[in-house]
């Protein structure tokens, strides 16, 4: 079965290629299953077919968010940047059900563990289930960091956090980051200013770490703000907040109003690049594919897909309901019928071009016209 | 000429027809709806069965293999002990577990380590092939005369309207040798032989195809007759000979179960001209009249892939097996509501009668006359099919959603 490409992307130190060749050997015995297979049943972690991990504690931040304190299995990386996400999947009545989540931890090459932190949606039946039902010893499925929501290295001299409610997480990890690097003496810790709102004290994730840090450190500047009592945030009272935004490079995350009237207010200030928001997107060469009208049978509506837009872009785009789960291929939530037409795998090329394929919208591009059941 | 001029279908009403394929669609609705964790327990258990089965028949067969020669009872039972467990495994993998997943029965889990388009199986058929030539020609095209290759695998001839060639007269032979080497009659099932002879295969295809079989052929013969044999040092021999034990009865009991389908008595034959313009619910028929369930206790079912509830794997392919005794239940009384035959007896009863129709149709049909009459139920031909030659598939119409959902990628292999 095809390894998947955690595999292949483990960095070839000399031991883990050691204990590559003493895998391919077993491959021998294991053919057409890999040791993996079996191994799994040894341990849960013990493959690295697919990315797995096991919940070792879930720590509650506020009423309705816990952090998640997840032991990655084989194939992990700690490699990933501060402010990217992670897909997670667990099983919900026999069925995987995925979700992405910033990490709120920092990357470290010798690390054991990783954490997410959920907030528990209204309307979601998984991050309820992440934070209430998992139980302390649950394996579940990963999918390896993505997301290009990040600093740069080394990072700019001023930068601005612009935070609504549970979108602290990403941000999370890049403070946690930049205060750790500091200690290390790699560089000095940028000047920063954070400004999150919140509901009420209560609802604030991190709130004491975060005002712990500010006191700690001399050049954070720690705003929150308190919706219920103060009011909304709106952008024209952002130059009394923080004076000097135009001089800053500014990372936001949090509701998709915030960004919208974020973008307006850069775009308006001529200052676009100064503003980097959070998309999750697949990771690809936007000439894959040769684009084309993507209609949708059931719901005959159709979209006009540019190369590189995948078949699940294009039905969002043309407000279709599509399923999706990790958003990379991982987990077939995404999967729907090809009528007719052609597609291709971003991910090696292959081509799918019988009628009534199965194909997963999320990691395939139109090649010309087709048509999809939805 | 439509399908509502099969004998069978004869008394029934085009809008009986349309009722029967309403009633099937809500009850594959009704299942779809309630597979739920039980049912993935009930696959992940079996997979976790069968690799147990697995690594203890392997270790007792190696083991068995170093213990001194003086300790025979010690030596044969491990050997013994270890082609049963063995043996089982592979049963199990192929059948329940392989054959299932790749129908695509469980890629509701979203679990991509147990899905059609990522599982590969423990024979020497490549997962790609067997998806094409299983569930789409065979599954697609269930027992149409020149349409489904299964009919005798281009082997055997099966079913009277077949022309019949003086070669025909070797086939309980041809049938001992298939059974036996069942595994590579599958293999090579669909590169369509006949095609390459005539050199009208198309060479990147048949390229592409050989490649599949020959590396995924090299590695089992690797694993099975030189990796563990060589593992057992002084004792390879008997180890060799284990292997050989294990695949042999794994390839006796697929063919046993498989010919126990569709070729029994009372499954029907259909030409090209009864499938014209079929309908989703005249689909339904033809597969319920194309196939033959046998009867048996959970534990046979499950050791032959569930696939004793044939005509309910055929309404539905992709439903996921343990399923099948429930949906039987509904199956069995639409059939007995508007009398449309449901054919099913034991399993010895079953192989028992495809025996017969192998032995007997290797004579031509004037010289069988008697026995046709006397068992009523192996029907004289409608049709003479003269055209042996397979289609391919730009002569095939194009695959029908009620196949259900499996996908053929691991699309690496298509290269």
């Amino acid at each position: 079965m095809a390894v998947r490409t955690a595999v292949r992307e483990l960095s070839p130190t000399r031991r883990r290629r050691d204990w590559f060749a003493v895998r391919s050997l077993a491959e021998g015995l294991t053919t057409p299953l890999h040791p993996d297979d079996y191994l799994r049943y040894v341990n849960p972690l013990w493959t690295s077919r697919e990315l797995r991990g096991r919940v070792e504690s879930v720590v509650r931040e506020t009423e309705d968010a816990a952090t998640l304190v997840i032991r990655p299995g084989w194939g992990w990386r700690f490699d990933h940047k501060a402010g990217q996400y992670v897909g997670i999947g667990v099983p919900i009545e026999g069925r995987y059900q995925w979700r992405s989540y910033s990490l709120t931890s920092t990357p470290r090459r010798r690390g054991r563990r990783i954490t997410i932190t959920i907030r528990a949606m209204p309307e979601g039946k998984l991050s309820g289930h992440l934070i209430e039902g998992l139980a302390p010893g649950t394996v579940v499925r990963l999918a390896a960091p993505a997301g290009d929501f990040v600093l740069p290295d080394p990072p700019p001299e001023r930068i601005l956090f612009l935070v609504g409610g549970s979108g602290i997480t990403p941000i999370m990890a890049m403070l946690k980051t930049l205060v750790r690097r500091a200690g290390e003496g790699r560089w000095a810790l940028p000047d920063v200013h954070l400004v999150y709102s919140s509901p009420t004290p209560e609802r604030m994730i991190f709130r004491e770490r975060l005002s712990r840090l500010a006191a700690n450190h001399e050049s954070l500047t720690f705003t929150p703000i308190f919706t219920d009592t103060d009011g909304m945030l709106t952008f024209d009272k952002l130059d009394e907040v923080v004076p000097d935004w135009r001089e800053r490079q500014t990372w936001a995350c949090g509701p998709a109003p915030m960004l919208d009237a974020a973008t307006e207010h850069w775009q308006d200030a001529d200052l676009e690049d100064a503003l980097h928001l959070e998309r999750f997107t697949l990771e690809r060469g936007d000439d894959a594919g040769e684009g084309g009208t993507v209609s949708f049978q059931n719901s005959g509506k159709e979209h006009e897909a540019e190369p590189g837009t995948t078949v699940l872009e294009a039905g969002e785009a043309a407000g279709v309901g599509m399923p999706y789960g990790c958003r990379m291929g991982i987990c077939h939530t995404c999967t729907l019928t090809l009528v007719k037409g052609s597609v291709t795998d971003v991910r090696n090329g292959d081509r799918f071009d019988q009628p009534n394929e199965q194909i997963q919208t999320c990691v395939t591009v139109p090649d010309g016209d087709c048509t999809i059941a939805i | 000429m439509a399908i509502a001029d099969v004998k069978e279908y004869t008394h029934l009403t085009a809008e009986e027809v349309e009722d029967i394929g309403r009633r099937l669609d809500e009850l594959r609705a009704r299942i779809e709806a309630s597979r739920n964790a039980e049912d993935a327990a009930y696959i992940h258990r079996l997979i976790r069965v069968q690799r147990g089965l697995a690594f203890a028949g392997r270790v007792a067969m190696t083991v068995g293999a170093y213990v001194p020669k003086e300790r025979k009872a010690v030596r044969r039972g491990a050997v013994i002990g270890g082609t049963a467990l063995l043996g089982v495994a592979k049963i199990l993998e192929n059948m329940e577990i392989g054959h299932n997943v790749m129908h695509g029965q469980w890629d509701w889990m979203n679990d991509p380590e147990i899905h059609s388009s990522t599982w590969e199986w423990d024979t020497a058929q490549p997962a790609e092939q067997w998806k094409h030539s299983h569930n789409y020609v065979h599954h697609q095209f269930t027992n149409v005369l020149g349409y489904d290759n299964d009919i005798g695998y281009g082997i055997l001839r099966m079913a009277r309207e077949q022309k019949w060639h003086p070669a025909n007269l070797g086939q309980p032979v041809y049938n001992a040798l298939l059974a036996t080497l069942f595994e590579w009659g599958v293999a090579l099932h669909d590169l369509d032989i006949e095609r390459i002879r005539k050199l009208e295969k198309d060479p990147v295809e048949m390229k592409r195809q050989l490649k599949q079989i020959f590396r995924k052929g090299r590695n089992q013969i690797l694993k099975d007759y030189i990796v563990y044999p060589a593992l057992s040092g002084p004792g390879w021999k008997q180890t060799l000979q284990a292997n050989v034990a294990a695949n042999i009865t794994r390839n006796l009991w697929a063919y046993v179960i498989i010919f126990c389908g569709h070729f029994p008595d009372g499954a029907l034959h259909f030409t090209e001209e009864e499938v014209e313009d079929e309908t989703r619910a005249e689909w339904y028929l033809r597969q319920m009249l194309g196939s033959a369930n046998f009867d048996g206790g959970r534990l046979l079912h499950i050791l032959s892939g569930s696939l004793g509830y044939q005509i309910e794997h055929h309404v539905f392919p992709d439903l996921p097996s343990n399923r099948y005794p429930e949906i039987a239940v509904e199956v069995r009384k639409i059939c007995a509501e508007h009398g449309i035959p449901y054919t099913t007896g034991p399993l010895y009863q079953q192989y028992g009668q495809a025996l017969r129709t192998i032995t007997l149709l290797s004579l031509p049909n004037s010289w069988t006359k008697h026995a046709s009459e006397k068992y009523g139920a192996i029907q004289p031909p409608t049709a003479e099919v003269t055209d042996r030659g397979r289609k391919s598939d730009a002569e095939r119409p194009t695959r029908r959603t009620e196949l259900g959902g499996w996908s053929r990628a691991s699309a690496s292999a298509r290269a």
